[in-house]
């Protein structure tokens, strides 16, 4: 038969031990966002254009080749970076350019922001450069939004156009 | 630092000892107690399993009927689910802490670290996961962080945190996903488990029964006093600004929220690599393994039962001997704490016709020369209330003992004693007593060595002290580092008896000491 004092013993300790992990498992709360702000995500997925255009091999050059890898056209694989710039009345939220993905920089350029906001009416224009021009951009769109705290507003790039939801 | 941190375990221990006692004392059973931890969440997870529904909606939903609607049963298993976990960090993480403090990670024993250092990442992952399933709020800020966090390592083409942009774009597969992950992880858990014991004999997989009863009648008055509940559906609409974390599983998050994630995923690797290497960061000191000299070995196989860590295996003779077996030693188990030669029944200090050299012994440390120091310890003791203090090598100064006026005889495990020397020490009049201190009851260092000698003492176990030993005459205290002053106040008591003994006994001759254990192992 167990003394009685390591049956009190346990039963205080198992009381604390309980205490603790009942608090911990669920409290302290933790505030990562500020319940006052709106969030706007921008995240996309693009393959932007290839930095340089195909070109037709010369006779020669396929000549070079080995056998069984001769083509008629050499078409460089590395693609330009999408170049992005978002303003909400006016006023430049994010411009930032993303790279290719790939060793080769052929793939996809992936973004990803999270730009938290003071909610409220908004006009928000987005612009995208995925070609080789050195100045203005490819896509634009805009739209006007009443955002509400907490609220998160994602702005997606797909199929060439911008999606708002 | 380590010497303070043990230390600093004992003193709390010593409290947890007058609370539980040595034998329920939940810090000698870390292990143990995680091993219960981890059955009571399989348990409730796979009762939580047959209810789950994976989907978007479906995940919360049936969680919803687990918790209301089947409270008494499937909310209780969610509870015991949740907090069972909880219960496994906090014992893994003591664990780990303690058996860094007790310095039991070095030489041999650089396995049970190494094996145990993985585990962090699958308990964590696990929890994760399975916060991730319930699809509530702090699901969907666990998610998003935790993708966004993978998004920082340089592997993926697309982010994955997209799969989380609104509730039109989620799919339903990345339940199934989940709960692929989620019963994955405990499993290969469960074998890293599995591994992690493999160089312990007899390892401690399961918690004393009281101390399992207490432990889970706590959990399942908690999973009633404070029942797991969700949070709010997930709305990917909004934003869960304020979430309350599970701590002992995402403490890491708020962290990603001030430095960089790919900072993070840095110092995780480094702090995890840090913690394999530990063991050879400095490389501890290695002692000479334990030899088997085969011309006094029989073949008993106490050695291999008796070893703590499956260093010894009876193999096939291999000198021609009428013997069958012999013990052979694997110098990568041995963590040369002499277990093995107090399990060695040719090592008794009794033996005259041939030089004391036992079957099995570590060749720093011979049993010829145990019996010489206890001779010359015995020597310059006076009075009738003689005391030979034979001590670990882990527990208090000798010096500070042999302070007492009793004579001191040290080894690296109180388990590497021959109980014949008891026998011997007592028959030959070399001392009046004999007292055996160590490391702390149920915390030998070399894990069985007070075990051992206790059921050796009790003639339990092979060894047995011989019938003929006045037990009265023995004493011991499993004192630690800490214990000194209880120590003491022991050693004082015992040599009052053994006073108390001489005053009320007319002197009585000794029995001859004859028989089994004077007996010479002849060979073939």
């Amino acid at each position: 038969m167990p003394e009685l004092r390591y049956i009190v013993g346990q039963v205080i300790a198992f009381t604390l031990f309980a205490i603790g992990l009942g608090y911990f498992s669920n409290s302290p709360t933790y505030t990562h966002h500020d319940p006052e702000m709106a969030l706007i995500k921008l995240s996309f997925s693009h393959a932007s254009q290839h930095k340089e255009e195909c070109r037709r091999l010369s006779p020669e050059e396929i000549a070079a080749l080995a056998p069984n890898m001769r083509r008629p056209m050499d078409c460089p694989r590395e693609r330009v970076p999408v170049l992005v710039e978002m303003t909400m009345d006016g006023n430049t939220l994010l411009r930032k350019s993303y790279a290719p993905t790939g060793l080769a920089h052929d793939g996809a350029a992936s973004a990803y922001e999270k730009i938290p906001v003071t909610p409220g009416q908004h006009k928000l224009t987005v612009r995208l450069r995925d070609s080789n021009r050195d100045e203005g951009f490819d896509y634009e769109d805009g739209i006007n939004i009443n955002l509400v705290p907490l609220q998160q507003f994602v702005i997606d790039f797909r199929n060439s156009s911008f999606q708002f939801y | 630092m380590k010497k303070l941190l043990r230390a600093g375990f004992e003193h709390i221990e010593d409290g947890f000892d007058v609370l539980f006692g040595p034998k329920w004392n939940p810090f000698y059973q870390l292990g143990a107690l995680g091993w219960f931890y981890y059955w009571i969440v399989i348990i409730s997870g796979i009762y939580l399993y047959i209810f789950f529904d994976t989907g978007i909606t479906e995940a919360y939903q049936s969680l919803d009927y687990l918790t209301y609607e089947q409270w008494y049963a499937g909310g209780i298993m969610r509870s015991l689910h949740r907090y069972a976990s909880d219960a496994l960090v906090i014992m893994m993480m003591i664990h780990l802490l303690r058996e860094f403090a007790m310095d039991r990670f070095r030489s041999s024993r650089w396995f049970a670290w190494f094996t145990g250092v993985p585990m962090l990442w699958f308990v964590f992952s696990a929890g994760i996961t399975g916060y991730w399933m319930v699809w509530d709020t702090l699901a969907q800020y666990i998610a998003i962080a935790t993708t966004e966090w993978l998004d920082t390592l340089p592997l993926f083409g697309e982010a994955i945190a997209r799969n989380f942009l609104s509730d039109t774009t989620l799919s339903g597969r990345f339940f199934t996903l989940m709960v692929f992950l989620h019963i994955a992880l405990p499993l290969f858990l469960l074998f890293i488990m599995w591994i992690h014991i493999q160089r312990h004999a007899s390892p401690r997989v399961n918690p004393p029964l009281e101390l399992a009863a207490g432990t889970f009648i706590m959990l399942l008055v908690l999973s009633i006093a404070k029942p797991a509940l969700s949070n709010a559906p997930a709305d990917l609409a909004t934003v869960p600004a304020v979430v309350g974390l599970d701590w002992f599983y995402m403490s890491i998050y708020p962290l990603l929220d001030y430095v960089p994630g790919l900072t993070v995923w840095i110092l995780l690797v480094t702090a995890t690599a840090l913690l394999l290497l530990v063991p050879w960061l400095p490389p501890g000191q290695r002692n000479p393994v334990a030899v088997v000299n085969l011309d006094n070995c029989n073949g008993c196989s106490r050695c291999a039962t008796d070893c703590p860590f499956s260093a010894i295996t009876m193999e096939p003779r291999s000198d021609g001997s009428a013997y069958e077996h012999e013990a052979v030693v694997d110098a990568s188990h041995c963590t040369s704490c002499g277990i093995c030669a107090g399990a060695c029944p040719t090592a008794t200090p009794f033996r005259r016709r041939s030089d004391l050299s036992p079957g099995i012994e570590l060749p720093d440390q011979p049993i010829k020369e145990l019996r010489e120091k206890t001779i010359t310890a015995s020597a310059r003791l006076i009075g009738n209330d003689r005391v030979i203090v034979y001590g670990c090598q882990n527990s208090l100064n000798p010096e500070e003992m042999a302070g007492t006026g009793a004579g001191v005889v040290t080894m690296p495990c109180i388990g590497m004693l021959p109980p014949s020397f008891i026998d011997f020490v007592l028959s030959k009049k070399l001392a009046d007593g004999v007292f055996l201190t160590g490391c702390r009851a149920g915390d030998c260092y070399f894990r069985l060595g007070i075990k051992w000698t206790d059921a050796r003492i009790a003639g339990e176990r092979d060894p047995r002290l011989r019938q003929r030993v006045g037990r009265e005459r023995i004493g011991n205290f499993w004192a630690g580092l800490t214990r000194r002053k209880d120590f003491f106040r022991e050693l004082a008591a015992f040599r009052m008896r053994l006073k108390n003994l001489a005053s009320s006994q007319p002197e009585k001759q000794p029995p001859p000491a004859a028989s089994e254990n004077d007996r010479e192992i002849t060979h073939a």
